[in-house]
């Protein structure tokens, strides 16, 4: 079983996030992450899911989500073929013996601080899934207080966008 | 964007708009659309739509459940190829449509759904009669969406018809809300529909089609295995083709029943689970299933890793999603059989011609499995009539340009095979989704559309008390059906499993319907109380002559309860789960295709 990262393009319709979500559950596969946002398109929205499965799952999934009326367009983006990043905010323990600490490593993850306060601080990061878990895993000493994560997005590269020929 | 091309001439042009409420545009969408007929059951959330709908040239059928509203609108359908319409009200009216769209969507059936909603300022309150329908039918529409402004109302209406009756087929529901209904608009017609992310396939690929026709040039033993898909795309006389170009064997699934002629020798009947032994048997032995509209359905395929094993496959379906699904296609083509069909003919009869090998080694063993493994039936032991025989003389007496509609069970599947059929479109029954209650109503619908022909409803005692409430709606409606309920008094398939798989342990399977039981309900005072022509038939002698005397009455329905024996099963059976190698012919009897083999 491997991850698939797929971008779906859907119009912007009541449901169409119910309708994709739900398609998944129903026939079986296990969403990973899933973020949804407007594209440059108006009327556009671009639901970018990782998913788990075979190839074999993975087609079906595609064929099946092509089928939903709302949707315009499935595409599986590579892990080489693509930017593929999340967003993290992360509450940390800080008090003034271990807040340097905390604020160097954030600093070597190019991770910003956005909120202090005396006892904790909050670190907004953005990357790639694993460095992410590599960060988080350098934090979790000085105690993790909460954490709200992003699900993937990603972008095929070259010129050329997705959203051509729909 | 496309237009829906108008079928009503008197239906203007797009320039000329006219002031009507949102109302009376869903009934002018309709006759628009040559919507003739409708199933339906007024409620409060749609009771502006059922005003000027009396004013209307639409013939609406009122039932009695909106269940039966549902299955009519299949059986419309499913007979005519053209959509079955339901209307319904919000909330319960709406839910109770849930079965019937279920069912619409395995079998592939277009059909439009109307549901009346609750005003848009109630929507999420819990209002009374107020359901998400939307959001329940999701999974089991093929598209399903609401309509909050009057004038959405005649392209929502026309998109609904255009998704439901093109690509594959299937159900779509509308819901509209009361507040639209009653809000004005400017009607137009036609109105421009918009379905950017639907792009249904129709031709199919020419290089695959090509490859197509060298593997079966190339086969020594094919098959060509025939789903609903090739009734749906109205495909029959191109398979007849086909068969006759490649003298290939042909099996029907149970939605493919009457796609080609039983009395062609091609046909060895039906595959799966109560599948003949030829039809099964050929499968098994193939080296090439040429699947034409069909999905390799777990009650054709049995246990999968062992179904057809030497086999390649051409799959040919209008949908993609169908396509390697369950089994590899060595040869995909996504396309409407319509189109693909007369190609593949082409190549096959110019190009191919001369490279078509003979079959008659693949004949010579299909031939023994005909001679040797024919359908049949054992006489019952208990004196009691023979459901089998019954249903045979039914169909014996009446003829293939009948309707028969069946229920789900034991009856259904006898109905399969001891019924001769020769026309698509002409065997109707729930096959994907199961669904008992599915005959009465569903038989209702065959004869609105078709009301000079016989339309007979084989229905089973436990089907029939599902939904037999739809013999008011044919007594007040003038819609003479023929129902002949085969009463064995029991859950008959539930039973029979119960016999070989259970211990004989018969849990919650007697019905308390037939003979010696106290006949709770008497069927044919139930049937009187409708206003039918009743009969009861006790022995098979008197199976002909009442059989007879329903074919001769066309005034009111007819309702003949046959009581037979609960101990009569379905064979042949492929046990559940089990590879289809090891079919049986009666309990615990297989054939002994060694002595077959020898006896050649």
């Amino acid at each position: 079983m491997s991850l698939h990262t797929l971008s779906v393009l859907v119009e912007d319709k009541p449901g169409v996030l119910s309708r994709v979500s739900g398609l998944f559950s129903r026939r079986m596969f296990n969403i990973n992450s899933l973020a949804v946002g407007p594209t440059e398109v108006p009327g556009v929205s671009r639901i970018t899911i990782v998913a788990e499965g075979d190839n074999h799952a993975l087609e079906q999934l595609t064929k099946q989500l092509n089928k939903l009326i709302h949707v315009l367009k499935v595409v599986e983006l590579p892990a080489d073929a693509s930017t593929q990043r999340d967003h993290l905010l992360i509450k940390v323990k800080a008090d003034p013996a271990t807040r340097i600490q905390v604020v160097q490593a954030a600093d070597l993850f190019r991770a910003s601080v956005v909120d202090v306060s005396t006892e904790s601080v909050i670190i907004e990061a953005t990357g790639v899934a694993d460095k992410l878990n590599a960060l988080l895993e350098v934090l979790e000493p000085f105690g993790i207080r909460e954490i709200v994560r992003s699900g993937t997005i990603a972008l095929a590269r070259g010129p050329r966008a997705t959203s051509e020929r729909i | 964007m496309t237009t829906v091309p108008s079928t009503n001439p008197a239906a203007g042009d797009a320039t000329s708009t006219e002031r009507m409420t949102g109302s009376q545009a869903i009934i002018r969408s309709l006759e628009n659309l040559g919507v003739t007929d409708v199933f339906g059951l007024p409620g409060g959330a749609i009771l502006p739509t059922y005003d000027p709908l009396m004013d209307s040239s639409i013939n609406h059928i009122l039932v009695r459940h909106e269940q039966g509203a549902g299955h009519a609108a299949q059986g419309y359908a499913e007979s005519t190829g053209k959509p079955g319409v339901a209307i319904v009200t919000s909330g319960p009216g709406a839910t109770n449509l849930l079965t019937p769209l279920a069912d619409a969507n395995m079998d592939s059936i277009p059909m439009v759904a109307i549901s009346g909603q609750v005003s848009v300022n109630l929507l999420g309150t819990d209002a009374f009669q107020e359901a998400d329908i939307v959001g329940m039918t999701m999974p089991i529409t093929k598209h399903s969406f609401m309509i909050t402004r009057p004038e959405d109302i005649p392209s929502g209406i026309a998109t609904a018809f255009h998704i439901a009756t093109t690509g594959r087929p299937g159900p779509v529901l509308v819901d509209i809300t009361k507040d639209a209904q009653v809000g004005m608009l400017d009607f137009s017609w036609p109105p421009a529909i918009e379905t950017r992310g639907y792009t249904p396939v129709t031709r199919g690929h020419s290089k695959q089609i090509r490859e197509a026709a060298k593997l079966i040039a190339e086969s020594k033993q094919p098959v060509l295995y025939v789903g609903g898909g090739v009734v749906r795309a109205g495909a029959s006389k191109d398979l007849e083709k086909l068969a006759e170009i490649t003298g290939a064997p042909v099996v029907t699934t149970l939605q493919a029943i009457g796609a080609f002629p039983e009395s062609n020798p091609q046909n060895l009947g039906m595959p799966g689970m109560h599948g003949t032994v030829p039809a099964v048997t050929a499968l098994q032995r193939a080296d090439l299933l040429v699947t034409l509209g069909a999905r390799f359905d777990d009650r054709v395929t049995g246990k999968l890793d062992s179904f057809a094993p030497d086999a390649k496959v051409i799959h040919i379906d209008v949908d993609p999603a169908e396509i390697s699904k369950i089994r590899f296609a060595d040869v995909p083509i996504v396309g409407d059989l319509a189109y693909v069909l007369p190609e593949l003919n082409d190549l096959l009869s110019t190009e191919f011609a001369q490279k078509l090998p003979s079959l008659a080694d693949w004949w010579e063993q299909l031939d023994a499995l005909k001679k040797n493994y024919p359908l049949g039936y054992t006489k019952t032991e208990d004196g009691l009539g023979s459901p089998q025989y019954a249903i045979q003389r039914i169909g014996e007496l009446t003829g293939p340009d009948a309707f028969y509609v069946t229920g789900v069970g034991q009856h259904q599947m006898w109905a399969a095979h001891f019924i001769n059929q020769e026309n698509p479109r002409h065997y109707l029954s729930s096959a994907g989704l199961g669904t008992m209650g599915y005959c009465i109503p569903a038989a209702m619908g065959v004869k609105v559309a078709n009301p000079d022909s016989v339309v007979w409803a084989i229905d089973g005692d436990g089907c029939f008390q599902m939904t037999n409430q739809e013999l008011a709606t044919c007594v007040q409606n003038n819609i003479p059906i023929k129902v002949a309920v085969i009463n064995n008094s029991s859950l008959g398939m539930v039973r029979q499993w119960q016999t070989l798989f259970y211990g004989e342990r018969y849990s919650n399977t007697h019905l308390y319907t037939g003979a010696d039981t106290i006949r709770v309900p008497d069927f044919v005072k139930l049937g009187d109380a409708y206003g039918c022509a009743t009969f009861r038939v006790e022995r098979d002698e008197d199976v002909d002559e009442v059989i007879k005397k329903a074919l001769e009455i066309n005034d009111r329905p007819v309702v003949i309860d046959f009581t037979v024996s609960p101990d009569a099963m379905v064979w042949p059976m492929v046990p559940a789960g089990v590879s289809n190698d090891l079919i049986q012919i009666a309990k615990n009897t297989s054939p002994d295709f060694d002595r077959e083999e020898d006896n050649n």
